[in-house]
């Protein structure tokens, strides 16, 4: 039983939705079928594209090169997001807790290297890490250590979870600082009359009350982590030896599709890494939901 | 579902200038540590000292650069000379690109933030058939990688003719899911209802209230939105990199690292080096200038929330 003013309503709602889902339509959603739909067919040497069904996934699943690339995603998710956020985590504690000199400017420095474009942060840690010439090369050997090739095969993926921590601890610190803020002082006033330390202020009373930024703070993470392209792209100019087409599965849809010209494979790999994010996402989402407080 | 975990991370708080205040006042009287401030200092050194080193090259010459110390001057002062040199590159195509990147991100931070305001605002206010399928289509949205998007993107727009051109930057940046996400919890709090229904009973038309009311309250989610886009289409490399092959219509990003390669790749022609760190410095300069200004905006509007407008 709808009025004449409901209806109206509607229609309104409708109207301010509708330039949003227009573009959302032909972005995101038409460029996903199509990739979709894609990545069912392959180019064979005679008639051109056929339809092959599930080969495209099989043959992603039977692939080294994609293999590898997901399995530096997991290293980077077990050790780099981890310090991180949790170098975040303490810094917008510490500049909660109000106990620093200068917090201010700490806050800002520390979230400068978010206004840094992705290109100019690779290209700086680039010089940096250069072994003969860069900046790191000139302070070990003015400590008298042996030179340490950053850019190596073994170390290079180190040296990129470098960059991506220098760049984003910054960003995923406003957000944990901007929740803090919100947090009814009175709860935590209470705590502190009470005696409680700062330490235990921190476990007990902020982080269960902050729980939702944290997690939003890992998913994006998750997101990024498997989005990382930049850093190989860039890298691989100056390390050409270190990083393989398949480093990371993003710069490998982009190698499959641009270098080898194979457009399926590459929208299969594209499908399967946002299917892959959704999974792990999921699964950060239910393990964050025991003794979850529903708002 | 994800709304209901997310909401309090970016609502305003409800009545934060009182709490603010008293907070502030509990502050002052705290004891300050020097172990915290020691360890918090050293470690604004790690996240610093890269750039200080970037501006430090910036003023030396192609000698300096790989001879002296990085986190000091060379034997000249050359930033002018390179600043000169940036500019002279190409018959000055950096000045294009940075143009270029400027009106890329100015557009699409634009276009975006008045979608997703209008679209969030609309699953703030009003209840209508399908709007809860349609905001949880949109928060899967945030979930998909941008770049796995991106190569169907240029398939479907290199057979519509639109690669190389300007569009093709800028169109797919127009969508911001989680700007949606954003403004629908911020207009939640922002806008009374009560506000809306006395305008409804002094005969105001729905388009009219939001156009006079809300969008004025709307204003720091809006300022919040706008940040986070334009932010992200300038430091955009993937995209622009797969859309444009023609020089002129390059972004900074894209320009400074093909520039970059053409140096690493020339062995010989080391003169670029200094050139490309000047104009890697450049570049971050007006990025750095509008998101510590509108940095401020923000953090007023998370902190005194959206009731003063």
């Amino acid at each position: 039983m709808t009025s004449a003013i409901q209806r109206k309503q509607h229609l309104v709602a409708y109207g301010f939705i509708l330039p949003f889902f227009a573009v959302f339509a032909t972005m995101f959603i038409a460029p996903l079928a199509y990739s979709g739909y894609l990545s069912f067919f392959a180019h064979k040497l005679v008639g051109g594209a056929k339809f092959v069904g599930f080969e495209n996934y099989v043959r992603a699943f039977q692939d080294p090169a994609f293999l590898f690339g997901l399995g530096r995603t997991a290293l980077i998710l077990l050790v780099q997001v981890p310090i991180m956020l949790g170098l975040a985590l303490f810094f917008a504690l510490a500049l909660d807790s109000g106990r620093a000199r200068g917090s201010k400017a700490v806050r800002l420095l520390i979230f400068l290297p978010f206004a840094v474009p992705g290109v100019v942060a690779v290209l700086m840690w680039g010089y940096l890490y250069g072994r003969d010439f860069g900046l790191t090369g000139q302070i070990t050997r003015a400590l008298g250590l042996p030179p340490t090739d950053f850019l190596s095969d073994q170390l290079i993926l180190f040296s990129i979870m470098n960059i991506v921590t220098w760049a984003f601890v910054g960003y995923n610190m406003i957000i944990l600082y901007a929740a803090l803020k919100s947090i009814p002082s009175e709860l935590h006033e209470a705590a502190e009359i009470d005696g409680a330390s700062q330490w235990r202020l921190a476990w007990s009373v902020k982080i269960p009350m902050i729980r939702p930024a944290i997690f939003l703070t890992i998913i994006f993470s998750v997101i990024g982590s498997f989005q990382i392209f930049n850093e190989p792209k860039l890298l691989v100019e100056i390390a050409p030896t270190a990083i393989p087409q398949g480093f990371t599965p993003n710069f490998y849809a982009f190698n499959v599709a641009f270098v080898n010209q194979d457009i399926n494979y590459a929208a299969a790999i594209a499908f399967l890494l946002g299917f892959v994010i959704m999974i792990v996402s999921y699964v950060v989402q239910l393990s964050m939901q025991k003794r979850e407080v529903r708002w | 579902m994800v709304t209901a975990q997310l909401n309090p991370v970016t609502a305003p708080p409800s009545k934060p200038s009182k709490s603010d205040k008293r907070r502030k006042a509990v502050n002052r009287g705290k004891r300050r540590s020097n172990l915290l401030t020691l360890v918090m200092w050293l470690s604004v050194l790690y996240f610093i000292l890269p750039l200080i080193w970037l501006f430090m090259s910036a003023t030396k010459d192609n000698s300096d650069l790989f001879t002296t110390f990085g986190l000091w001057f060379g034997h000249d002062f050359n930033l002018f000379a390179n600043i000169r040199d940036v500019f002279a590159y190409q018959d000055g195509i950096y000045a294009r690109w940075a143009l270029n990147t400027g009106i890329y991100a100015g557009v699409a931070a634009l276009g975006a933030t008045t979608l997703a305001t209008m679209a969030g605002y609309a699953f703030a206010k009003y209840k209508f058939p399908g709007d809860k399928l349609l905001f949880a289509i949109t928060l899967g949205a945030i979930m998909i990688p941008l770049t796995a998007l991106a190569i169907p993107t240029y398939l479907l727009f290199s057979s519509a003719h639109l690669t190389n051109t300007p569009w093709a930057v800028i169109l797919p940046s127009l969508v911001s899911p989680f700007g949606v996400f954003l403004m629908r919890v911020y207009a939640a709090d922002a806008v009374p209802d009560s506000l809306m229904q006395a305008a409804r009973v002094d005969g105001a038309g729905e388009y009219r209230i939001f156009w006079t009311v809300s969008l004025r309250l709307l204003a720091p989610g809006m300022v919040t939105v706008m940040l986070f886009t334009f932010v992200a289409t300038w430091n955009n490399y993937f995209l622009p990199l797969i859309m444009l092959n023609s020089g002129k219509l390059l972004p900074l990003t894209v320009g400074l690292a093909q520039q970059q390669a053409t140096s690493t790749a020339g062995g010989g022609a080391q003169a670029l080096f200094s050139t490309v760190i000047a104009g890697a410095f450049l570049s971050i300069i007006p990025l750095v200038i509008v998101f510590l200004y509108l940095q401020r905006f923000w953090q007023t509007g998370l902190a005194t929330g959206g009731v003063k407008g």
